[in-house]
């Protein structure tokens, strides 16, 4: 009995899990897998349920037009649950049992790191699309997410002519937090400041009352914050508590990046400077029509839609049209059409595919948080991944494949 | 020996001979790979089998030593290029590591809850630790210990000596296999041996074996030890499969993952705990598989994984109280070996 | 000098919230010997629980003071009722399913509330220590630690509910033979136990922020406080508290934070091997 019992559990799950494929309607020619690997539940579910409903949403918009080459998409979603092995098994699966045409994932550099390789070896199209640190230079991967040098680059200049030239750094302590705090080190100094300390937190960090005050002892002209992640939140509500957002400004290419100014009270981050491509505030019919379809999709309270389910909606969108050159889903044919220069016209304005790095060229703004919303304030439009062009040539080095640690 | 457990090795032989001869003829690369984790895991699963199932010592961070071993290899091997030393070296470094924790431990006639307090804060300690290295000064000789991204991109192993000649996937999954059921048997023959009968004994009653002439802390410690080369050697292999390495092993979530699967198998098996593992790795799996895009009701709840997840494992305590091996056990009949 | 009274206040935070977080865990472990996994997520819905009662448009103090450890310990005593009562004895079972229902109730609540939740801000503004500011909410915080502190010492010494409580713990047979309901009694102490810890929950929300996987991060924590302070429910969480508590914010301000729980854990190694049966196993025998 105990045994019908565990067989009873496996039915089940088996049942279960078998009832949730090949959801999509019944359709006359073979549908075209793809496959998202996000974390959908754990601790960076902040960051990925909004990029699977947007990637959700351009799957069934290109399937309303119709599909690619007369064929429908199947979205095959993967929830990686936060963690590593996952990401690495289910990339695999991926890649070898669904033999998708293109993965789309990965949220920290970490988990792209994991399943780059793995793309790699089994010759599957990857995209990556989400801002990170710069460097990654594979011609099997694109990267649609915007770098320091589109980002902090312009920030930084920004928040010193306003505030001052003396700067305190609080960073996540991982590898994209310590290069984009050296990054913003660079051009603090450049532009004739200087930062007075760059302090370091893993990202299950809560407790950060000593740090505000030594950050009070060290009395700077504004602080730079490159915190991630839901327990990082802590690190604004203490600052308030202590009622220092009234005496000292901050700046950030993280904030807002997981909703954290509609979870805090305008009262916590009104006044906040943050730097990226997307806004929902960004003026142009693209956008205007794209909110109107979302929100119709996904209910009219959805909050904010993020950088970074943008960045995933522009991912595919640009995928799109790289199999629509190309003509077929075979990985080389694509990867040539989009080294082409594709660009798509989207939400966030024109998005380019830049050659000889993968990267993308992207419209930037600069944005002020104010009662939950995030307002632009200076625009820069088509901005290069400088950073990474300096490092990094595929149409030179076609067989290069490896993250450089761009020298600061 | 009895007929009957007789029946019962040669059976465990030859499935394990046949998932391991089998699987890659009839199965595709993806399931093979798949599987090579779960055999991975599976040797980790017996490592806590032998030191808490038939020890009775709750050691509640045996990633503590997984996480060793793997970071062990990731940072011998990106040093050393050749893969021998850097294997022997991820059994030897939480092997030591064990001694000397245990001898802190046992000597200090910890035990029970208290011990499992500290295991678990050790293997927290390592993880804090190991954690916020990620700037370029942590490194041991050329490898870059990373912090929380960890060590990426992790040279696999070679034959033994043969600089050139790297273990493929395949490869790797008679590898793990075959360790697998080298260390079930070997287990089982410690297990049968006056070693294994004494340490089930210090399990049972401590007093007593020590009134009758054992050193109890001498032998869990040597348990203790034993258990944790296996788990580094899970490690290494861990290492392998994924190509990558970081601190999140060392973590309350993999540690406690272990404890469980032990439960689920039950303990005082070791065929138990290898299903239970296996069984869980897939179930998790499979819930984040085919992750529903979009749709509400029923199906989001289906496809929420800690939701369908925890319910079953609170219905598996309420309805299968022993575990999985005793479970299995009554239900054909046999006695269990080692209780 | 105004460095050492912030500094001063800051331990003081740092002991009361590692006592808020644990109490509730010393009360059910110590009571009634249950392994309680999801101990982490019981704090996390005190949070939820507060928060929704306060955009519900309840005052926040009532919010945090009296909804939380209400809704918490309802849910508590329907995981004792359902769940744990066919455990009793079974240590190892109720870690299993206690940490089942921790992952069911992570699962539940992102299902339930998603992952953006509109969080609590601290209210009571800030003041000013010399040339430093603080947040007077800490303030507030130290005084639920100590008022929670009290309240259960009293409780268990001065009310007959306490010494029922006491005597079911020591022999529970006993105390069945002597007209008791064992039952009842341990339902009673697993909600009041959950109670406790959904208040330190609500009251560490506007500090911490709350989001569904928060618990992790104080499970181990307050499993390392428990033990550490040995048997007596009272004593040995303060006792433990403040000595934890301490070492980790003194270390945290000398180097980093992750310094500083380093420090914590390596305290508890050492005071583990020191003194095996916790704190109140050598000093404070007889306290509650």
């Amino acid at each position: 009995m105990s045994f019908s019992r565990r067989q009873f559990l496996t039915s089940t799950a088996a049942a279960s899990a078998a009832s949730l494929i090949g959801f999509q309607g019944a359709s006359a020619a073979e549908p075209i897998p793809i496959a998202s690997l996000l974390d959908l539940s754990g601790g960076l579910d902040i960051y990925g349920k909004p990029m699977i409903d947007t990637m959700t949403l351009a799957v069934e918009e290109i399937n309303a037009a119709g599909g690619l080459l007369g064929r429908p998409l199947k979205l095959i979603s993967y929830d990686t649950q936060s963690s590593m092995q996952l990401y690495t098994q289910f990339a695999q699966q991926a890649a070898l049992k669904d033999k998708v045409a293109v993965a789309h994932g990965g949220i920290t550099s970490a988990s792209r790191e994991v399943v780059r390789p793995v793309f790699d070896r089994f010759k599957t199209l990857y995209f990556y699309n989400v801002q990170y640190e710069g460097g990654v230079c594979d011609r099997g991967q694109f990267e649609t997410g915007v770098t320091p040098a589109q980002t902090v680059e312009k920030l930084v200049p920004h928040a010193m002519k306003k505030w001052g030239k003396k700067v305190y750094v609080v960073a996540a302590d991982y590898n994209y937090g310590q290069i984009t705090s050296q990054w913003v080190k660079k051009y603090v100094t450049e532009n004739g400041g200087a930062v007075d300390a760059i302090e370091y937190f893993p990202l299950d960090v809560t407790n950060f009352s000593s740090t505000i005050a030594k950050i009070q002892a060290a009395k700077p002209d504004f602080v730079w914050s490159a915190l991630v992640g839901g327990a990082h939140i802590s690190f604004y509500r203490q600052w308030a508590a202590a009622g220092m957002n009234k005496s000292i400004p901050m700046a950030s290419t993280t904030f807002a990046v997981g909703n954290e100014q509609i979870v805090l009270s305008p009262n916590e981050c009104n006044g906040m400077l943050v730097c990226y491509n997307y806004f929902e505030s960004v003026k142009n019919p693209e956008n205007t029509a794209f909110l109107e379809r979302f929100h119709k999709r996904f209910g009219a309270d959805y909050p904010n839609v993020t950088e970074l389910a943008m960045g995933t909606y522009q991912g595919v969108k640009l995928w799109a049209e790289g199999v629509k050159k190309a003509g077929s889903i075979d990985r080389m044919k694509v990867i040539e059409a989009l080294e082409t220069g594709i660009s798509i016209k989207a939400p966030s304005g024109t998005v380019t595919i830049d050659p000889p790095t993968h990267h993308c060229v992207l419209d930037v703004h600069i944005a002020e948080v104010k009662d939950k919303k995030l307002l632009l304030v200076e625009d820069f439009p088509q901005q290069k991944p400088s950073d990474t062009a300096a490092v990094c040539n595929l149409i030179k080095n076609p067989n290069d494949n490896q993250q450089y640690v761009i020298k600061i | 020996m009895s007929g009957r457990d007789l029946l019962g090795l040669v059976v465990a032989g030859a499935a394990g001979l046949a998932v391991l001869i089998l699987t890659p003829i009839y199965f595709e690369l993806d399931t093979v790979l798949n599987l090579t984790v779960y055999m991975i895991m599976a040797v980790l699963a017996l490592s806590l089998a032998l030191v808490w199932g038939f020890g009775g010592i709750l050691c509640f961070g045996q990633s503590a030593f997984f996480g060793l071993g793997a970071y062990t290899y990731a940072i011998a091997i990106i040093n050393m290029g050749e893969s021998t030393a850097p294997l022997l070296l991820s059994i030897l470094v939480p092997a030591l590591f064990a001694a000397a924790l245990g001898y802190f431990i046992f000597y200090g006639r910890i035990s029970d809850v208290y011990l499992g307090v500290i295991t678990l804060t050790v293997t927290l300690i390592l993880f804090n630790s190991i954690n916020s290295t990620a700037g370029p000064e942590f490194h041991i000789g050329a490898a870059r210990l990373g912090g929380f991204n960890g060590i990426p991109g992790i040279p696999p192993l070679n034959w033994p000596l043969q600089k050139d000649k790297p273990v493929d996937l395949q490869g790797m999954f008679y590898l793990s296999t075959a360790s697998l059921i080298v260390v079930y048997f070997g287990l089982r023959a410690l297990l049968a041996s006056r070693f294994g009968h004494i340490i089930v004994g210090i399990r049972e009653n401590e007093r007593r074996a020590e009134l009758l002439g054992y050193d109890p802390r001498a032998y869990k410690l040597a348990t203790f030890v034993i258990g944790a080369a296996l788990a580094g050697y899970a490690g290494c292999l861990f290492a392998n499969w994924g190509a990558f390495v970081s601190p999140t092993i060392f973590g309350l979530a993999q540690s406690a993952q272990i404890i469980i699967w032990v439960i689920v198998g039950g303990r005082g098996a070791l065929i138990g705990p290898i299903l239970g593992c296996i069984g869980i790795q897939w179930l998790t799996a499979a819930l984040g598989a085919n992750a529903p895009t979009g749709a509400g009701g029923f199906a989001a709840v289906l496809g929420n994984a800690p939701l369908v997840l925890g319910a079953i494992l609170i219905a598996f305590v309420l309805l299968v109280p022993k575990g999985l091996a005793p479970t299995l056990a009554d239900l054909t009949g046999q006695r269990m070996r080692a209780r | 000098m105004d460095l050492a009274a912030l500094l001063g206040v800051q331990v003081l935070y740092a002991i009361a919230s590692l006592a808020l977080i644990s109490l509730g865990l010393a009360i059910i472990f110590g009571m009634m010997k249950v392994i309680n996994l999801a101990h982490g997520e019981f704090l996390m819905l005190g949070g939820y629980a507060a928060i929704e009662a306060n955009r519900f448009g309840l005052n926040i103090w009532i919010a945090i003071l009296v909804v939380a450890p209400i809704v918490v310990g309802a849910i508590g005593v329907v995981v004792e009722r359902t769940i744990i009562r066919w455990l009793y004895g079974r240590i190892i079972d109720t870690m299993l399913a206690t940490w089942g229902l921790s992952l069911f109730l992570v699962g539940l609540t992102t299902a339930i509330f998603g992952n953006t939740t509109v969080g609590l801000s601290a209210p009571l503004g800030s003041f000013e220590i010399g040339r430093y500011r603080m947040s007077a909410y800490t303030l507030f915080v130290i005084a639920v630690a100590v008022a929670a502190l009290a309240g259960v010492l009293a409780a268990l010494r001065y009310t007959r509910a306490g010494l029922i409580a006491r005597g079911t713990m020591q022999n529970g047979a006993m105390a069945a033979a002597l007209g008791v309901n064992p039952g009842r009694v341990y339902a009673v102490t697993f909600g009041v136990g959950a109670a406790i810890t959904g208040l330190a929950g609500a009251v560490l929300a506007p500090v911490s922020g709350v989001f569904p996987s928060i618990g992790g991060a104080y499970v181990a924590k307050s499993f390392i406080t428990v033990i550490g302070g040995g048997a007596a429910i009272v004593t040995g969480t303060t006792s433990a508290s403040i000595l934890f508590g301490a070492i980790n914010q003194l270390a945290t301000y000398a180097t980093t934070p992750v310094f500083g729980e380093v420090a914590l854990l390596g305290a508890a190694v050492v005071l583990i091997r020191v003194l095996p049966q916790g704190i109140t196993g050598r000093f404070f025998r007889r306290s509650l």
